[in-house]
């Protein structure tokens, strides 16, 4: 699924996704003393912020991987399953990682 | 240069991230990997690495490049994702305001989840009592190692994915490691809740096909709402909030 997006395209996401990072990061050292803390309230909702967009990027690309819910046949939900089994048992990246990709390969290739 | 003749707070910072290091590197590979395998140039590969330089944001990145997303989306995924830095830029920040400015910039864009950890414990350690210079050396010895680790892992993975043929479907490895994020980010009630949201409502936004891809977006908001609602109401049934702020990795 290589992108359509043209050179100056794909530049101008990376340039725009830096300069905001680097904004967020640069925030609160830059501007110390002159801006207040994090109000209690946005801290509480910022906790919410990794599992939810976490599963938002996930969930969809296991479930539904060509745009419609599929379980027969769905190899990719078949390796998510043992990825997720995986990362409960180990929390280990790189294991998670291998598990996926190993299920993958030995539905898709038949090893 | 032996490491022996670094001052101390380098030293220190060095040895305590070096086990970190193991962790960030998959992360890396697929930031190259999957770049390659979206259709981004190894030059603008690197340049997503080196500019953005936040491993989740950059995947998310990737990820919404290769399926053609609007790149308002991607932009904005990625932004969400790296919110959480704002509580780390706010907790830090006193540490920092002896110094420099350039220095300042230096350190902002090198903060990361494991610099943020590091640093705040070792400044907040009674018994180390940092200087200003030793605090920066500490916190620059850790996040530049990180950066220096970063940029070699993206730089194997291009190499690596550049030579791997489609049919692998390397671009997997994308959601498996959100996968290894979302699983141990689960630590709450209220949070799988936002989970079960976020994660729902990206469902439908694909299956209904949500134009502008605007599903994962929603998702997100949708989820951090439930979550907090979830929050507020178990914590008035049962009287003590779930609560575990600050401990977000």
């Amino acid at each position: 699924m290589p992108t359509e997006y043209g050179t100056l395209a794909v530049w101008t996401a990376i340039v725009a996704l830096g300069l905001v990072t680097f904004g967020i990061r640069a925030s609160f050292i830059h501007l110390f003393g002159r801006l207040e803390a994090v109000p209690d309230r946005a801290t509480n909702a910022l906790r919410f912020v990794p599992p939810a967009v976490f599963a938002a990027l996930t969930v969809p690309a296991f479930i539904a991987p060509e745009g419609a819910i599929a379980v027969v046949g769905n190899e990719r939900l078949l390796a998510g399953l043992v990825a997720a089994a995986v990362t409960w048992y180990l929390d280990d990246v790189f294991a998670t990682i291998v598990a996926g990709m190993a299920t993958l390969w030995i539905l898709r290739f038949g090893f | 240069m032996s490491l022996v003749h670094l001052p101390p707070e380098i030293r220190r910072g060095v040895r305590d991230v070096a086990p970190l290091l193991i962790g960030i590197a998959p992360f890396g590979l697929v930031a190259g990997a999957a770049a390659i395998d979206a259709g981004l140039t190894p030059l603008q590969a690197v340049g997503l690495s080196v500019v953005v330089f936040a491993g989740a944001s950059q995947l998310a990145a990737i990820d919404l490049l290769g399926s053609n997303a609007e790149l308002l989306v991607v932009v904005l995924t990625g932004a969400v994702i790296n919110l959480r830095m704002l509580m780390y830029s706010a907790s830090i920040a006193p540490h920092f305001r002896a110094l420099r400015s350039g220095w300042k910039s230096l350190c902002a864009y090198v903060l990361t989840d494991q610099a943020y950890a590091l640093s705040i414990a070792r400044y907040t350690d009674a018994e180390a009592e940092l200087d200003p210079r030793e605090r920066r050396r500490y916190y620059l010895a850790v996040g530049l190692s990180l950066w220096v680790v970063w940029q070699c892992c993206t730089l194997l993975g291009i190499v690596v994915g550049a030579r791997v043929p489609d049919s692998w479907g390397l671009a997997f490895a994308v959601p498996l490691v959100f996968l290894s994020l979302l699983i141990p980010a689960i630590t709450t009630k209220p949070k799988a809740i936002a989970a079960l949201v976020g994660g729902g409502v990206a469902v439908a936004g694909e299956v209904f096909a949500v134009p502008l891809d605007l599903g994962l977006i929603l998702g997100g908001l949708a989820g951090v709402v439930a979550g907090v609602i979830a929050d507020e109401r178990l914590s008035t049934v049962s009287g003590n909030a779930e609560s575990d702020a600050g401990g977000e990795p």
